[in-house]
């Protein structure tokens, strides 16, 4: 953590970077985002296994990027948004600096995005074993029983919308949820509309979703949303070979080739 | 009418809670899922989670439920027929184990649902609600009741406040209202006479942590203030912290139409989406979430003592335990009171 002390600190003396966006001590045993602007902050940086937040999820708001170039605390989950992101036309290596942090919690600055994409090679995308268990487990289900399961986990949503706002490629300026003219998603949080909801989400982020778990983290009546991304992100595995965030990549949802075969639409 | 001081064995609890049960009301209580305590519909006194600080969402889900059709229509030639709420359908409901701050949030809530035409659905979902309050043995870090007027054994806005005198102590039941009252005349016998009691020694001790009214005269020159963007920063938008508020009423009106028949629903809505105030040319005028940000401690802290006498908060602390990026409204009241 020096190292990345000591980093944030010379970016921030050298004006190299206005902003250091990092974690900080929260309330209690939480932590937070913290957002640095003076070289004499820096000793607020922390990093340890409770920060779990995708902070790539600032990257895009509109306060943060008046401020100017930002530099930003990634452990492999933040590297990932970066790079979908990037892919997505979101920052170049002009207007970003990345402060690494390895799964072993060490300091690793990355000088470009390329370098970044190359590094996420050595870290695939691994569903933890826990969650394949539960994602089996539904998948032997019927489809009733499926149903129920998902009526159960989603009918006591009350669409506060955090799911959405800590998820970094929920950058949308107007979600789906939003449109009325025609109105796609049914705004109340009834059993259908909480079911529209989700169910649309994770097919908007499926092939974008880097399982970061920040969706899931952000719930505050703790509905276990991220299992509807990693189900897609298996499925993606059997249709399409898996997804990694990759800079020139294609988009899974949105590449075809002309000679696609159609037999799935019945 | 002066408070009337019972004594509610602690083995007698359950008998209580039965026979509420038996007359026929639909029972809220805190009960235990996926790791969080909330007011469910409960059956069995054994499914009341027993080991909490407070529900993760409040009790205002009674008399303002989340989504609430308020009218069916219909369509036609002759044109629209509509057949509005019937309001003999709505239960009677008792909450039991809210706390002194949940109450205490219905008064507020109230103001803002009478404050110019009476809302009628809302008062009467109320009136046929019984609030059965247990004062607070207990507090976290997020609780700051006794900084808005509150206090862990308060008993504005209970029917009855029942307070464990000690660990496994039996309970002193305080009659507040005709429908705590009702309660006990049903159950003469679970109520015993109680001596002189003191329960404010099995309280929890709730710092102060800001003084309101200060906030208040703070706010009425601080409109334009570096510190709404510096606490905002990290806000990312959602709406956790109003869904979960006790006294946030914000509403938005959805008609769900089906070919010539539809509903009309009530909803939550949430200041700090940027969608709430988007008008429909494009122009946002809380274009930023440090104006979402703002409006929301104003709100609270400024415009409503103002225009309704009453404070928009009573200090449960759930927007702080519930906010996914830690915008703890303790730390920001307080700094907004020594700025």
């Amino acid at each position: 953590m020096d190292e990345l002390k000591k980093r944030a600190k010379e970016l921030l003396e050298t004006g190299a970077v206005k902003v250091v966006i990092g974690y900080e001590q929260g309330t209690g045993n939480k932590t937070r985002a913290a957002f640095i602007q003076k070289p004499e902050e820096v000793s607020r940086l922390i990093f340890d296994s409770r920060c779990v937040l995708n902070l790539a999820v600032y990257l895009n708001k509109p306060e943060v990027k008046q401020i100017g170039k930002p530099a930003i605390v990634a452990p492999i989950p933040v590297l990932r948004a970066i790079i979908q992101l990037a892919s997505e036309n979101q920052f170049t290596d002009d207007n970003l600096l990345i402060l690494g942090i390895t799964p072993e919690s060490k300091f690793v600055e990355f000088n470009k995005l390329a370098d970044v994409e190359t590094y996420l090679d050595q870290h695939l995308i691994e569903i933890e074993a826990r969650d394949k268990e539960i994602l089996e487990k539904l998948d032997k289900m019927s489809v009733e029983e499926r149903w129920n399961f998902w009526v159960e986990e989603l009918s006591p949503c009350f669409k506060c919308y955090a799911c959405r706002a800590a998820c970094p490629m929920c950058y949308c300026h107007r979600c789906t949820v939003e449109m009325n003219q025609p109105q796609w998603i049914s705004v109340p949080s009834h059993q259908l509309g909480n079911i529209e909801w989700h169910f649309m989400r994770a097919m908007h982020l499926a092939g974008r979703c880097v399982d970061c778990n920040a969706c899931a983290n952000a719930c505050p009546i703790a509905i276990p949303l991220n299992l509807l991304t990693k189900k897609t992100l298996e499925e993606i595995k059997v249709s399409f070979g898996g997804y990694k965030p990759t800079l020139t990549g294609g988009h899974i949802m949105s590449t075809f080739k002309p000679n696609d075969k159609e037999n799935f639409i019945r | 009418m002066s408070t009337d001081k019972r004594l509610v064995k602690k083995t007698s609890l359950d008998k209580l809670f039965d026979s509420i049960k038996q007359q026929g009301k639909t029972i809220f209580a805190p009960k235990l899922k996926n790791g969080k305590v909330n007011y469910e519909q409960v059956e069995r006194f054994s499914d009341i989670a027993t080991d909490y600080i407070q529900t993760t969402q409040s009790a205002k889900v009674v008399a303002f439920p989340r989504t609430e059709k308020i009218l069916d229509y219909t369509k036609s030639k002759e044109g629209i027929a509509v057949v509005e709420i019937d309001l003999q359908s709505i239960s009677e409901v008792v909450i039991w184990g809210v706390r002194p701050c949940d109450a205490a949030g219905f008064l507020p809530l109230s103001a803002i649902f009478n404050w110019d035409t009476k809302d009628i659905i809302y008062n009467t979902r109320l009136e046929k609600t019984t609030l059965i309050g247990f004062s607070c043995n207990k507090c976290d870090e997020s609780c700051f009741c006794t900084s808005v007027a509150g206090n862990p054994g308060g008993t504005e806005g209970s029917d009855m406040m029942l307070t464990q005198l000690g660990d496994n102590g039996d309970y002193l039941a305080e009659i507040i209202t005709e429908k705590g009252k009702t309660i006990v005349d049903k159950n003469p016998d679970l109520f015993e006479t109680a001596g002189e009691i003191d329960k404010q020694k099995y309280l929890a001790d709730v710092p102060v942590k800001f003084n309101q009214t200060e906030i208040k005269d703070k706010l009425a020159n601080f409109f334009e203030n570096e510190i709404w963007l510096q606490q905002s920063l990290r806000c990312i938008g959602c709406g956790a912290c109003a869904s979960v508020c006790p006294t946030c009423a914000c509403f938005d009106i959805q008609d769900e139409e089906h070919g010539k028949r539809g509903s009309r629903v009530r909803c939550w809505d949430n200041c700090g989406l940027s969608i709430f105030t988007l008008h429909t040319s494009g122009h946002n005028p809380r274009e930023y979430q440090s104006q979402r940000w703002r409006q929301r401690i104003l709100h609270k802290f400024s415009y409503m003592p103002e225009r309704l006498s009453v404070y928009g908060c009573s200090g449960c602390g759930r927007c702080s335990r519930a906010c996914p990026v830690d915008m703890n409204i303790i730390e920001h009241l307080t700094a907004i009171q020594e700025a």
